[in-house]
């Protein structure tokens, strides 16, 4: 069997998994405030936690673009159950296996892979969330290791985790740890009251005077925010983008299967064409978001540079085109939309988080403005010179 | 690394570069021994890129003892780690 056949085979098998395990109990996990245990190991079990992981580390071995589209499938079913994938998988185990040492991926990636252990990813403190080069939770060196010491908040999967990443800073000087939930001095303590990813175990994580061995360091001390940060978000910003067309897709689904079930006027409301209008929207710009998230894929696969600009495009118009399209689908399904009864009332609040997280829209215009402002500039001289080119050769034609 | 390698090293370092300056003035000249971030031509979010692109416009990898902000802050500091890497490669 062909490398892609595989690939494409795991995707068609976590569709099925997903329409049968988790859309259905999206809600039930919702109003439960946590995934059930169960569906965690029995995705453990099939590689789904490693699954973009090498095979030779206990993963399913999927490329960027397979990665992408298995993310998309769990994502339809719960953005609970997806955002695990990624903090763990994405956030965590995407970033260990670029900048962990070979005794840390050994130690690691497997148990990561087969779910043995549950990874979180600690950057985002009360005081500190866009601005993530001012983390305020220090360290400081002592004798064969590390004593951290401060607060994080809305870790996702920070209640349930084994072991956390977490992001620290000494004189200016930031740098990644490995910290094991048994280590003296780690607590957390979920938080409630969320306006969605109420099942996705999000907590604040409490680091008092806790001490780190120096092999649980990732990367150089030092290079925390440029490289191992700067890493974890661009992997957590591709989840999100196809995180961000799971949700449209859904929303989608569901304004579809709706129309063509209720009747107004004495006719189902499909016929109306301000209905089709939003359903044809709906379509258009998941096409377009699909596109943008496939090419970002691709470029990831290529390891090209130019990934990380089209991965944080494609991040920001998905997060935009899921809020929009679940906008819609409320308002299709009018006063139903707005019952937990029907799916779009969740959709609509989950479409939110992902203008948010992994970089706000705001925060993302601006880097992809900064990009096109480079990019896109004519230089005078160059203007000028080309159009002096042009006018010779006119002059020569004449 | 032969001189004339060393010099499109160079050059294709300072072009990539001034293609990816976080200011936006027209005329910067950017001397190999600049230090690219203190100087404010780029920010940190640029570090990340600029691996990328080292590592595979130069045909190098780097692992986690590389990643020194100080090792890509020089063209020199670059191309003097890009030269390692391929003298490593060669052994």
């Amino acid at each position: 069997m062909t490398d892609y056949k595989w690939q494409s085979e795991v995707i068609d098998e976590v569709a099925k998994f997903s329409e049968t395990y988790i859309r259905p109990f999206a809600k039930q996990f919702e109003e439960e405030k946590a995934i059930p245990t169960s569906l965690i190991k029995a995705m453990a079990e099939k590689g789904y936690l490693g699954a973009s992981l090498p095979i030779k580390y206990g993963g399913l071995g999927l490329d960027a673009v397979h990665y992408g589209l298995f993310t998309e499938e769990i994502g339809k079913g719960c953005s609970s159950v997806r955002s695990l994938l990624t903090v763990h998988t994405s956030l965590v185990s995407e970033t260990l296996l670029r900048w962990g040492n070979e005794n840390q991926k050994n130690d690691w990636l497997p148990l990561f892979a087969t779910g043995k252990k549950i990874a979180c990813f600690c950057l985002t403190e009360p005081e500190v969330g866009t601005d993530a080069n001012s983390v305020k939770t220090q360290y400081k060196k002592v004798e064969n290791g590390y004593v951290l010491k401060g607060q994080k908040k809305w870790i996702t999967f920070g209640d349930i985790a084994d072991v956390f990443l977490v992001i620290a800073e000494c004189d200016g000087s930031v740098t990644a740890f490995l910290v094991e939930r048994e280590f003296i001095g780690v607590s957390t303590s979920p938080i409630n009251g969320l306006l969605a990813a109420k099942a996705a175990h999000i907590a604040e994580v409490y680091l008092d005077n806790v001490f780190v061995p120096e092999s649980n360091v990732i990367g150089k001390p030092g290079s925390g925010f440029s490289y191992i940060v700067s890493t974890a978000l661009d992997h957590g910003r591709y989840s999100i983008a196809w995180a961000g067309i799971a949700i449209a897709q859904a929303a989608l689904e569901e304004m579809v299967t709706y129309s063509r079930t209720r009747s107004q006027f004495g006719k189902k409301i499909y016929n109306f064409q301000l209905i089709q209008a939003k359903i044809a929207d709906a379509m258009t710009n998941i096409q377009a978001g699909r596109s943008l998230c496939l090419r970002a894929g691709e470029l990831r696969k290529e390891k090209n540079d130019e990934s990380i600009i089209m991965t944080t495009i494609a991040k920001y118009f998905s997060s935009k085109i899921a809020m929009e399209i679940t906008i819609d689908a409320v308002q299709v399904f009018g006063g139903n939309g707005c019952c937990n009864v029907y799916p779009v009332e969740r959709l609509f609040r989950e479409a939110k988080i992902l203008e948010i997280i992994e970089g706000t829209s705001q925060v993302l215009q601006e880097i992809i403005s900064r990009h096109g402002l480079r990019k896109y500039y004519r230089p005078t001289s160059k203007v000028s010179s080309i159009l002096s080119k042009y006018q010779l050769i006119t002059e020569n034609s004449i | 690394m032969t001189n004339m390698e060393t010099k499109i090293t160079i050059k294709k370092l300072n072009s990539y570069i001034k293609d990816n300056l976080t200011v936006m003035d027209d005329d910067i000249d950017i001397a190999v021994d600049d230090n690219i971030f203190q100087k404010g031509y780029v920010n940190s979010l640029f570090a990340m890129k600029l691996l990328n692109y080292i590592e595979t416009e130069f045909g190098v990898e780097f692992d986690d003892d590389d990643i020194d902000l100080r090792n890509f802050s020089t063209i020199t500091n670059m191309h003097s780690l890009i030269k390692s890497k391929k003298a490593a490669q060669i052994q």
